[in-house]
């Protein structure tokens, strides 16, 4: 079996840098549409573009609402008046009510957090770019972030897709089984609003329909970086973003 | 017509003498309609299937004028499609079971029984399948006209004390329930093994926990729409299952596809392949413990995504598919590039491959493990890698040839253990092919348009089809006035492939569980749709 080792020698250090360094390479985030200052006319048919409701008309041009955006590029292909589009990742975000203080961790959390990963019907995506963060480029683990096979362990119940029929239960139960203090990180568009799966005979829409959501992470699906920041959002180690961008926003005119 | 479909329709004529009705099916050079009675169903499906060795592509079921039961069966080139139609008085809701004698129907049938409430007489075994019994009410059928799919459905307590079926019941026999929730990132499914000691005698995958009424939430939509929800079957393959719907959708409205987008098709498609096989091969070395080449595989998954997304603007090549072509144009350049580096992607893959094949306490856990026949694989239908690792070497690129793909030269590669070693080769050799394609046609794009003009809707209703990934999948399409969706009927490998799944995993030890489950590269979310 040596010559697994010397493989895993040769290979090197794959690992992104962030969080303590910006990570620059390419096709790392699919990135998001920004708000735009827009005359009325193009405003309205962009808005009328969009099939996940996400784009709102503004007084000044069009709003972005980052928890329906299903990154279908229909408001920056085929038409002759795109929206901005911005190269970023950090995207997850505090829900307000998730701020009741029985929910925060203390420091206790600072360098082992368990992780139990939900998938309540989503398409393997978000799943996929989960299963993404245990790759050597982006290796949870030096952070402290373990994945955990039993809610009795879990500190975090990170859900992705949207909410069907057939998970509410195992859903519940999970949640009612992991110990206090917890937080729940839902990922990406479904489980932030039912995406396109929306609501319908089997599906609620968002995991805030079962559950309170301490941190949502926007993206169909969000990159694993964009996880990762929600994940760092969640224990309190990063900032969180904004997820509607508006064109009064100096966040939503950094547009690149 | 080709000599060798003329043969089969002069032998329905004699042998059925005029009971069985021929015709061509509407808007399509190869695909031939045989309409029959319900009680002469199931000769005719059973003489395709067994006797001429059709391959059986999927059941579409229509709630039209009267009820419409479409079997699908595909041969060869020369052999084309053939449509197995019966119909239904509106009120009538019993058909005898094409199951009993053509195996690779039992699913289908289970699926039309949950969600059209049709009865399939015959049928070994209805029930709990799609819609789980301890949540629904008996008698609730989603996919009907008169069912609004939009509004939530209310439902009983679900049944917190529902145990499901135990079959064996030797001395020493045990029921082991496993998920739907698992240590690391798993779709949702749950298993019940039935263990005596050390073996698993019995499997039983209950799916569908993923199950978000895609067929259901698409009536009524535009087809555009449609792409989205094609994407978002299953995102490991959401570029093929766009093109399928793209290909009905283009055969219904007559609509050209440039060739250079029916080559850049061809360039994505199997791009999502290489990755798709990549991320496989990682799942099977993870399953054995192996973590260093599981870590090699992961890098070169996570090199492919972000290659994705820097030639299409997605990791998993969303919003990349359009009617009549390609949303963006790939142009000459960045496809060079792309094709450089997944020569690169391959090269590291072979150099894995080689240290895998004299790893043997690797080996050991795969070779003469999750034993699938040649007969056992035919009689269950399943399709893909999957199949062709036992011998079944069916594909789409090559039986019913679509986007090009008869122009280039490539091979379809076959094993015939059916074991999960078999199973692994089937990965990088096809793999390898995938990367032979990518360079061939990467090196010579046709010029000119990458999209038609724009499509104008008419109505009607077609059948599209690729070789995904995982194996065949067969996308139905009915367009009402206006490009509205009648009927999505989406036929997925993973659906063929978890049905078969058992015979894999049945009579083996219970520590083989998990790394039989890997070589069949499932996905749960292809399989509830
Ligand atoms: S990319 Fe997002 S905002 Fe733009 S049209 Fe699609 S869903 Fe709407």
């Amino acid at each position: 079996m040596s010559q697994w080792v010397i493989k895993g020698l040769r290979t090197g250090v794959k690992s992104t840098r962030y969080p303590r360094a910006e990570e620059t390479a390419a096709g790392i985030s699919p990135g998001l549409p920004t708000a735009a200052t827009l005359p009325l006319e193009v405003a309205q048919s962009l808005v009328a573009r969009c099939p996940a409701d996400a784009l709102e008309l503004a007084p000044a041009g069009v709003d972005v609402n980052l928890r329906r955006c299903i990154h279908c590029f229909r408001c920056v292909r085929g038409t002759n008046s795109p929206l901005g589009w911005e190269h970023s990742y950090e995207w997850a975000t505090a829900v307000s009510g998730g701020n009741d203080q029985k929910r925060q961790f203390g420091p206790a959390f600072d360098r082992s957090v368990h992780i139990l990963v939900v998938d309540t019907g989503d398409c393997g995506a978000c799943l996929n770019e989960v299963r993404q963060l245990n790759n050597p480029y982006y290796n949870m683990h030096r952070l402290g972030f373990f994945l955990t096979p039993t809610p009795r362990h879990a500190d975090v119940l990170l859900v992705v897709g949207a909410l069907t029929d057939h998970m509410r239960v195992p859903l519940r139960k999970a949640y009612d089984a992991m110990p206090s203090p917890k937080r729940v990180v839902a990922v990406g568009a479904c489980a932030l609003s039912g995406g396109i799966f929306g609501r319908s005979f089997m599906c609620a829409g968002g995991v805030a329909e079962l559950l309170p959501v301490d941190v949502e992470v926007p993206g169909d699906p969000p990159p694993p970086l964009a996880i990762l920041h929600g994940l760092l959002v969640a224990v309190g180690r990063k900032p969180p973003a904004r997820l509607h961008r508006a064109v009064s926003d100096s966040v939503g005119n950094a547009s690149g | 017509m080709p000599a060798e479909r003329k043969q089969v329709l002069d032998e329905v004529a004699a042998r059925w003498n005029g009971r069985v009705q021929l015709s061509p099916e509407d808007g399509s050079e190869s695909a031939y309609r045989l309409e029959c009675e319900p009680a002469e169903l199931s000769e005719v499906c059973n003489w395709l299937f067994s006797d001429l060795h059709y391959s059986f592509g999927g059941l579409v079921v229509e709630q039209l004028t009267r009820w419409e039961l479409r079997y699908v069966f595909y041969g060869g080139p020369g052999a084309g499609w053939l449509h197995v139609l019966t119909h239904l008085a509106p009120s009538d809701y019993r058909v005898p079971s094409v199951s009993r004698l053509v195996h690779a129907a039992d699913w289908h049938e289970r699926e039309v029984e949950d969600l059209f409430g049709l009865v399939f007489e015959g049928h070994p075994r209805l029930g709990d399948f799609v819609l789980h019994d301890d949540a629904w009410h008996e008698g609730v059928a989603p996919m009907r006209k008169s069912f609004d799919g939009r509004q939530p459905v209310t439902h009983r307590a679900p049944d917190q004390n529902w145990k499901p079926r135990q079959i064996v019941e030797e001395a020493g026999a045990f029921l082991m329930p496993i998920g739907p929730i698992y240590a690391t990132a798993t779709g949702p499914v749950h298993f019940q093994l039935e263990t005596v000691g050390e073996d698993v005698i019995r499997v039983q995958p209950r799916l569908f926990y993923a199950y978000r009424g895609l067929e259901k939430i698409a009536e009524g939509r535009r087809a555009e729409d449609v792409l989205l929800i094609a994407e978002r079957i299953s995102a490991t393959s959401a570029f093929a299952h766009s093109l399928a719907v793209c290909q009905a959708v283009e055969r219904i409205c007559h609509m050209e596809v440039p060739p250079r987008a029916r080559a850049l098709r061809i360039f994505v498609a199997e791009f999502e392949r290489l990755r798709h096989h990549v991320a496989a091969i990682e799942g099977i070395c993870e399953s054995t413990g192996l973590a260093v080449a599981a870590a090699q595989a992961s890098i070169l998954e996570e090199d492919l995504l972000r290659l994705s997304c820097v030639l299409t603007g997605h990791r998993y090549l969303f919003g990349l598919g359009t009617f009549g072509g390609l949303t963006i144009n790939l142009d000459d350049s960045a496809c060079n590039r792309a094709a450089a580096q997944v020569r690169e992607v391959a090269e590291k893959l072979s150099r894995l491959e080689r240290m895998l094949s004299i790893s043997s306490s690797f080996l050991d856990r795969l070779e003469e493990v999750g034993h699938v026949s040649a007969g056992e694989a035919g009689d269950f239908g399943l399709v893909g890698p999957i199949a062709r690792a036992s011998g079944v070497s069916r594909d789409m690129r090559k039986a019913q040839p679509y986007s090009g793909y008869d122009q280039i030269e490539f091979e379809v590669p076959h094993e015939s253990e059916g074991d999960g070693y078999a199973r692994l080769r089937m990965f990088f050799r096809e793999a390898a092919q995938s990367v032979r394609i990518i360079s061939t046609v990467g090196q010579a794009v046709p010029g000119g348009q990458v999209r038609a003009p724009e499509v104008s809707f008419r109505p009607g209703a077609a059948l599209g089809w690729v070789e995904a990934p995982r194996g065949a999948a067969l996308h139905w399409i009915r367009l009402g006035e206006d490009g509205v969706v009648d009927r999505y009927r989406i036929i997925t490998p993973s659906f063929a492939n978890w049905h078969g799944f058992r015979l894999a995993a049945e009579n083996f030890a219970f520590q083989d569980f998990p790394i039989i489950l890997a070589t069949f590269a499932l996905s749960v979310h292809e399989n509830d749709r």
